[in-house]
């Protein structure tokens, strides 16, 4: 690791004005991911301003019926919260289905937002990639890319977002609180991630010395008709190849309202309205789901290595409906594959 | 992948002269340590370098393998992935802090009884796991038990009775 001072901030204002005190310096909060990546000198800051004991662990419920994520509250303490378990059920699996319990007793969920992509040359000091080095070139493309994106690429770019969470929270659209240099501001969660374009060492729309205080949740929480399919190389602890959010309001059989949302295919979490919109006032049968299937991956286009990816986000779209008109997903304490 | 400890310089050339150690005071295995730790020493070194406390192991050193694995206030984490200076004011415990060798942690018991290891080097990890998901209170079957221990990984297989050992455990509760 590159050597750095550290100072643990007291106050979310504490934290902003000392961030902005120093050039080069990060925010930190549980380090699952910034520590391996300075482990690695791929991240080098010289200042780390400690946010993970900020007062920002809270979940409370939201006068409009949502709720409130605290920035600093671990991915398990959310996804075991009460509330969470009871009405949002599709990031409580979400969540349970990403990373170890170690890592999900370490990992803020303001930090699970701002993980870096797992692109193996994006690691890797040896070859270029404009993610870590803009202009250096993309390593990817041409390269080995069996884990890399089939949706929203550039030719900068063909890296894809890490996060389970983020795929449910991509789904139930929360807007994500942040404080900065400049005051507070909210960004609709939509907006928070971004494509590649030209500039891929971006990954998100935080303007410098923005600290995410808050995910606060909508009341609408799809608690009913909702699953969360992960598709990987083993049945646990490992990242997703495919996964799929898919939320359902069902009147008998026909959908009167729908989310749906792919992980692993794309620099973002992966939101398709125009597939939920097709979807809604249609039945929930297997011909509605293979036709917006169809519709969400007729711009897919693969890098060779993943090719494979298509047809198998095509089936994981329809599965994942299919379970969530069935209803066969709970809120669970634990994630496990064998869900029907 | 280097396997100097985090305290030691990081890469010669061109970096600037590292900001002096500080004191860090650490409360492990019920006792208070004051220790002069650089920054970038991760809680895995400060306990294996600074306090001789090797039963945690320094696996992958990045989070992937859960051999670093101790409790900070009863919840597992993986100390390689970890500074020593996030933990002031925590209680930290380590497997030197679970059992001893005159009286066995349950859980160092059911290992031996289960034949739950080979060459032990990821033994302390898997204990402190299977403390923390003890204390988690949320795996009760064989599938739940194996899902929230797959955090830890043993390179010799004796998954089987890593299981039954872990089983054994969580049903005296």
């Amino acid at each position: 690791m590159n050597p750095f001072t550290y100072h643990r901030a007291t106050a979310v204002d504490d934290a902003v004005r000392d961030k902005a005190g120093h050039s080069n310096a990060a925010y930190i909060g549980g380090g699952t991911n910034l520590i391996d990546l300075m482990k690695e000198n791929v991240e080098r800051p010289t200042h780390l301003v400690s946010v993970g004991k900020l007062p920002l662990a809270a979940i409370e419920n939201l006068p409009d019926g949502g709720l409130r994520l605290g920035a600093t509250a671990t991915n398990a303490d959310t996804a075991w919260n009460d509330e969470v378990k009871s009405r949002y059920p599709l990031l409580n699996q979400a969540i349970l289905a990403g990373a170890s319990p170690q890592l999900r007793n370490m990992a803020t969920n303001g930090g699970n937002l701002l993980q870096r992509t797992r692109c193996y040359y994006f690691y890797d000091l040896a070859t270029p990639c404009n993610k870590r080095e803009p202009g250096s070139g993309c390593s990817a493309i041409g390269g080995y890319n069996r884990i890399h994106a089939i949706l929203g690429t550039s030719e900068a770019c063909i890296a894809t977002h890490p996060s389970d969470m983020c795929v449910a929270l991509a789904a139930l659209a929360p807007t994500v609180r942040v404080s900065g240099p400049g005051g507070e501001r909210s960004i609709a969660f939509e907006e928070f991630h971004r494509l590649p374009g030209d500039q891929p060492e971006k990954d998100n729309t935080l303007e410098p010395g923005e600290l995410i205080v808050s995910l606060d949740l909508p009341a609408k929480s799809f608690e009913k008709n909702f699953s969360y399919l992960k598709l990987r190389d083993r049945s646990s602890y490992a990242f997703a190849l495919i996964s799929v959010a898919a939320a359902l309001e069902l009147e008998g059989n026909t959908i009167t309202d729908a989310r749906l949302a792919l992980g692993g295919v794309a620099h973002k979490p992966w939101r398709d309205q125009e597939a939920e919109n097709m979807l809604k006032g249609q039945p929930a049968t297997a011909e509605t789901f293979a036709r917006v299937a169809a519709k969400v991956l007729e711009n897919a286009q693969g890098q060779g290595s993943n090719n494979f990816k298509i047809e198998l986000a095509r089936r994981a779209i329809v599965r994942a409906l299919r379970q969530a008109a069935e209803g066969s997903q709970t809120a669970s304490d634990v994630f496990l594959n064998s869900n029907p | 992948m280097p396997q100097q400890p985090t305290n030691a310089p990081a890469r010669a050339g061109g970096v600037a002269v590292p900001p002096s150690a500080g004191p860090v005071h650490l409360t492990i295995n019920g006792q208070q340590h004051t220790l002069q730790l650089a920054p970038w020493t991760t809680l895995l070194d400060a306990l294996r370098e600074y306090l001789n406390l090797t039963g945690t192991k320094k696996g992958c050193d990045h989070g992937q393998c859960g051999a670093c694995t101790v409790l900070i206030d009863g919840k597992r984490i993986n100390s390689c992935l970890s500074l020593a200076v996030m933990h002031e004011g925590e209680e930290i415990t380590t497997i030197e802090g679970l059992g001893t060798t005159e009286s066995l942690h349950p859980l160092q018991q059911a290992f031996i009884d289960h034949d739950a290891f080979q060459c032990g080097y990821c033994t302390p990890g898997q204990i402190c796991s299977a403390q923390g998901l003890i204390n988690e209170g949320k795996a009760r079957t064989e599938d739940e038990i194996r899902e929230l221990m797959s955090g830890n990984l043993c390179r010799c297989g004796a998954y089987i009775g890593i299981l039954n050992a872990v089983k054994e455990v969580v049903e005296k509760k």
